[in-house]
């Protein structure tokens, strides 16, 4: 077979750019299937726990894993997501919107997304006032009224962004009151343009042209909120949907033992999109090296 | 005869910074726009775009929504890579 690689890496965050480098010191034949380059590492801010850099921001760390792998000569195909796999006998088949690839062994390394609300109206507005990233597109709602849905450290660095750019800033949380760290719920819970909604649920985004408001039920009944923006800071969900046949635990985890094996031979798996127990770039990035390793283990014994 | 191309952009999005770099890679010419210090560019761009989320990118008038590689490349007429 002409095509047949030795491994195909899905995704290039810090797991999978590390897989790659790791596959291509070992001189193996792959390839890299990827949306984008960086994953949620890309959209970090500050990093003060990556071992050797006492500070460096999430682009720059991304730039400089960018340009570590790209050193080597590595089939590398971004805007490329994987659409489904499959596991003929002693091989590994993946779609994608492209084509079809073939190897002996995959790592998935395709991290987590945000998780959306599932509300009416929500696809509708996308990037329309309603957004996932309130560090890209905060700004653009200066002098706005907005919300952030959600309550945990995400929701709260948003609303804590936001209190200097917009008007008024409601934070809608499901919870009986906000999670997170201490010290930026109470910054959020002082400011004084800041209401903060508790025990409610969004049940839609109402709009013409763009977002005009959020419809939120709580006890007292339903009501809808004038906003032209809303920050949706809800958590995340891994990027396994694809992965058909492979094991995942009650969050959509893949499961992985500690040689980053699947409950299938030759699938492999390494970073945020698994059950590792903590969900770290430094630990991504040790994960992905790993997960190469016990592939290049694989292939040689099976060959 | 070089494309006129327009970055509009806020400091702090992680895709703006890439597709500027992309740009700069590709020896392109472009001028920044930062929606987040001017409010009537940030207008200019949502009415120009239809939408809200940054960055977008004009190409003599081709307006790309997000960075995306493909259709960057297609309005600049970059070749494809892979």
């Amino acid at each position: 077979m002409a095509n047949l690689y030795d491994l195909i890496i899905v995704g290039a965050g810090p797991a999978g750019i590390t897989a790659a480098v790791y596959a291509a010191r070992k001189r193996m034949k792959f390839l890299v299937l990827t949306g984008d380059i960086g994953g949620q590492a890309a959209w970090s801010g500050d990093i003060e726990n990556y071992t050797g850099y006492q500070f460096v921001t999430g682009p720059d760390l991304v730039s400089k894993f960018e340009e570590h792998m790209r050193r080597y000569a590595i089939d590398f195909h971004e805007n490329e997501e994987v659409m489904g796999i499959s596991k003929p006998i002693g091989l590994v088949k993946v779609n994608t919107r492209k084509g079809e690839y073939t190897a002996r062994a995959i790592i998935i390394a395709s991290g987590k997304m945000s998780r959306e609300l599932g509300v009416p109206g929500e696809k509708e507005f996308k990037n329309k006032g309603l957004t996932y990233c309130a560090t890209c597109d905060g700004p653009l709602f200066s002098g706005k009224d907005v919300a952030v849905v959600g309550g945990g450290n995400s929701a709260l660095d948003a609303a804590l962004g936001l209190i200097r750019i917009a008007k008024s800033v409601y934070v809608v949380n499901n919870t009986v009151r906000l999670g997170g760290d201490a010290v930026m719920r109470e910054k959020v819970e002082k400011a004084p343009n800041v209401k903060v909604i508790n025990e409610a649920k969004v049940t839609g985004i109402a709009g013409d042209k763009m977002v005009t408001a959020i419809k939120v039920r709580t006890a007292s009944g339903e009501e809808s909120i004038a906003v032209q923006g809303i920050f949706v800071e809800i958590g995340l969900i891994p990027n396994s949907s694809f992965a058909g046949p492979v094991e995942r635990n009650e969050r959509g985890e893949i499961k992985v033992n500690c040689k980053n094996e699947t409950n299938i031979p030759g699938i492999f798996a390494a970073g945020d999109v698994t059950d590792v127990s903590e969900k770290q770039i430094i630990i991504a990035a040790g994960e992905g090296s790993k997960a190469a390793l016990s592939a290049f283990k694989y292939i040689n014994q099976s060959r | 005869m070089a494309k006129k191309v327009t970055v509009y952009s806020t400091p702090t999005c992680p895709f703006c910074i890439r597709a500027k770099q992309f740009l700069k890679d590709n020896n392109i010419q472009y001028s920044d726009v930062d929606v987040s210090s001017d409010q009537t560019k940030a207008q200019e761009m949502i009415d120009r775009s239809g939408q809200m989320g940054v960055p977008v990118i004009d190409v003599d008038g081709t307006i790309v929504v997000g960075f995306d590689k493909d259709k960057i490349r297609e309005a600049l007429k970059l070749p494809t890579d892979g």
